[in-house]
């Protein structure tokens, strides 16, 4: 058969944000992919630097609707250490409840779009539904269901109290129970485990190589956690194990995201037997001393990177976030040389691609070249012209909403 | 006069529509409550389908008009005439002559051609795609159907689905010997109806919704109608071939026990759509000629050393 081209995005069903990859085929072989980023890019980098620094905690909390509180923490720990802060203990205990919930809620969403992309839709419909009763307890502590808000420069702003710690803790025992019939479907389940083993490989030399990280490097044998390596929040004085795995594929990575589930659990539990007495919150300064700082956080899809530099003002002169999607879809290539076109949705979803997160803006500037700045109206000016000459004309339209208001 | 209304009111196209309209929601029902869902509402197929029909038709230019537009009206002819030959209340079909189950399944093949020829003609990628899928498919399926459906009519030894009916009715317990091929044929029918986990031709994280991608409008609706009518015909022709029971006992019992036949058959079928994933067209193609091939010929050897010692 000979080669088609067929493009899967930036609309299409299988991707939940918009996102270009082109595959050329050869019959249903995939025998080249390639993928174009970019079409999510919103520019808040820059946008942190307009703002103050307690403006820009909520700002990164809206790089990724799942992963929020990972993005928050990370740059709050980032200025934290720029102004030498000494957070509470209880603030540090609060902060690791609330991520490991988060990590909760994103493997089981992650679950029920892997069952979704093999066409497994009933995983889908049980996995969401279980990962309501999480969603619940996080509305309960923060007020909201994402973009939970908790964090401030200096602390949390929210307590958990002993009658919230009693709720968390009955949901666990629920969520622990499903977790554990998911491991056995996922371990039984014929179809779904034809589907899922020996697809996606990824060697453990090549996890190393294109520097896999989160779940994707550790289903490939790559023993690498910042919350073990690093201890942030109050990781260091709690007791779990990192879950890695040899399977090398996408059956490998739902087992490693199980089975970090079943942590996260234990994770909690202590946290909230263990939490300390005492303030939630310190005071921070307006202005944070001149300096640069980088703060790494294992996010639910892998080692979450923010460098913040200050200059001593109330806003920051430059962020720079590294999200944990960027150093894994580089992998996706390599796991779909000559692979089968079904495979290709499943071995996207199974990195757990969060591309809002990613997508960033590269200008180049060859040598004589002139910058050029649009202001608003030039670009406004620039699209209608765009428009027109693509045969799409609003003036009438325009001339007439005029007249009529 | 009288064969007009059997074609289009009774049990042809009007009748056939409604059924495979209501098959469609026990199916959507049954499906959504499995999975912790409420469900649609009983008029929801139809309402789908009146919906489809009042919107607007769009057409690729590159595609060829006359077959986009012919193969939905195609599909759905090829599944209506076939359930005539079908015997489903009572022991005689509508029409019949020796061999009418050669041609009942030849009419049930004719769907999948008209989703191919669809779905080729439309020149979408992802159509071609799935029109490739939908026939690639047929050829893994369709022999293990056609050899699990022979296996009873062997024993019967006669090819005509009403002769049959009557043979079953006499000797009703050599149906047990048909077990294997009932299972078969029930695998092979969610291949034809394609169905999860053999959705693979319209598999929408992979080809949005494969050959019927650029459908839209009437034509679409159409198409969905003819699936369900597809789906009802293909259960009442395995009840009638693997659950011939109950056939002589006159229109008033037996309609309402052919509905509840073709229920089960289709409440089945949703049962395994709610607990398997979509396997991958190899998987499939290898499935079908390494497992279900061999096990329908084994359900061939077992009616003919049947017929060897008990029916002669």
């Amino acid at each position: 058969m000979h080669k088609v081209v067929i493009p899967i995005g930036p609309q299409h069903p299988a991707l939940k944000e918009p996102e270009s990859f082109s595959v050329t085929l050869s019959g249903e072989r995939i025998m080249k992919f390639s993928a174009r980023l970019g079409y999510n890019h919103r520019g808040i980098e820059k946008a942190c630097e307009e703002r103050t620094y307690i403006q820009d905690v909520y700002l990164t909390e809206r790089i990724c609707g799942i992963c929020s509180h990972a993005h928050s923490t990370c740059f709050v720990q980032a200025v934290e250490e720029l102004a030498s802060l000494d957070v509470p203990k209880r603030a540090l205990y609060i902060r690791t409840v609330v991520s490991e919930l988060e990590r909760i809620h994103s493997h089981l969403l992650w679950l029920g779009v892997a069952g979704h992309e093999v066409g497994f839709d009933t995983l889908l419909m049980y996995s969401w539904r279980d990962r309501e009763a999480v969603m619940d307890i996080l509305a309960m502590l923060t007020g909201n269901r994402v973009n939970y808000g908790i964090n401030t420069i200096g602390g949390v702003r929210r307590d958990i109290s002993t009658d919230q710690a009693k709720q968390i803790l009955k949901a666990m025992d629920t969520l622990e129970e499903r977790t554990k019939y998911y491991i056995q479907i996922a371990t039984q389940e014929s179809t779904l485990i034809q589907r899922l083993s020996g697809v996606g490989v990824l060697s453990h030399k090549d996890a190393l190589k294109l520097g896999a990280v989160g779940p994707t490097g550790r289903a490939s044998g790559v023993d690498r956690d910042v919350r073990r390596d690093d201890p942030y929040a109050a990781y260091g004085e709690l007791d779990f194990k990192v879950i890695t795995d040899n399977h090398n594929d996408v059956y490998g990575r739902t087992l490693v995201r199980m089975g970090e589930l079943l942590e996260a659990y234990k994770i909690i539990r202590q946290a909230l037997e263990k939490m300390p007495e005492g303030p939630i919150t310190i005071k921070a300064p307006r202005k944070i001393p001149a300096g640069e700082a980088i703060s790494r956080y294992e996010a639910p899809r892998g080692e979450d990177v923010h460098y913040v530099k200050s200059n001593g003002t109330e806003k920051p002169e430059r962020v720079k976030v590294r999200a944990p999607t960027l150093a894994n879809i580089q992998t996706v290539a390599k796991m779909l040389e000559d692979r089968q076109l079904a495979d290709l949705p499943i071995v996207i979803a199974a990195i757990d691609p969060c591309f809002s997160c990613t997508d960033r803006m590269t200008s180049i500037k060859r040598a004589g070249e002139k910058r050029k700045v649009l202001a608003w109206e030039d670009l406004r000016a620039y699209s209608i012209k765009w428009y027109c000459e693509h045969g799409i004309d609003f003036t009438m339209l325009n001339r007439k909403m005029a007249r009529k208001f | 006069m009288i064969g007009i209304f059997y074609l289009l009111v009774f049990p042809g196209f009007l009748f056939l529509s409604a059924f495979g309209l209501a098959a469609e929601f026990l199916d959507r029902k049954l499906y959504a409550r499995l999975q912790n869902r409420i469900g649609p509402p009983w008029f929801q197929p139809l309402a789908d389908f009146i919906k489809l029909a009042s919107k607007e038709e769009i057409i690729p230019d590159e595609a060829n008009p006359t077959i986009f537009k012919l193969m939905p009206v195609l599909a759905i002819t090829a599944t209506v005439t076939s359930f005539f030959y079908i015997p489903s209340w009572s022991q005689k079909a509508l029409f019949s002559f020796s061999g009418d189950l050669i041609v009942v399944l030849y009419l049930l093949t004719i769907p999948t051609l008209s989703f191919f020829l669809g779905g080729w003609y439309s020149t979408s990628l992802y159509s071609k795609i799935g029109a490739v899928r939908a026939l690639t498919q047929l050829f893994a399926y369709e022999v293990p159907l056609l050899m699990s459906l022979l296996a009873p009519a062997l024993l019967a030894d006669t090819w005509s689905l009403s002769e049959m009916a009557v043979f079953y009715s006499v000797h009703p317990w050599y149906l047990l010997f048909n077990l294997l091929g009932f299972a078969i044929s029930m695998i092979a029918l969610l291949g034809k109806l394609e169905k999860v986990p053999f959705d693979i031709p319209e598999a929408e994280t992979e080809i949005v919704a494969g050959t019927f991608t650029e459908y839209s409008g009437r034509l679409l609706g159409l198409f969905r109608l003819g699936i369900d009518i597809e789906a009802v015909v293909g259960a009442s022709l395995l009840a009638a071939i693997y659950m011939p029971f109950g056939l002589g006992i006159g229109p008033v019992l037996g309609f309402p026990l052919f509905l509840l036949k073709v229920t089960a058959i289709i409440a089945m079928l949703s049962l395994s759509r709610t607990i398997f994933a979509r396997l991958r067209i190899d998987q499939m193609v290898r499935f079908c000629w390494k497992y279900l091939a061999p096990l329908a010929f084994l359900q061939l050897l077992i009616s003919l050393t049947m017929k060897g010692f008990l029916v002669r």
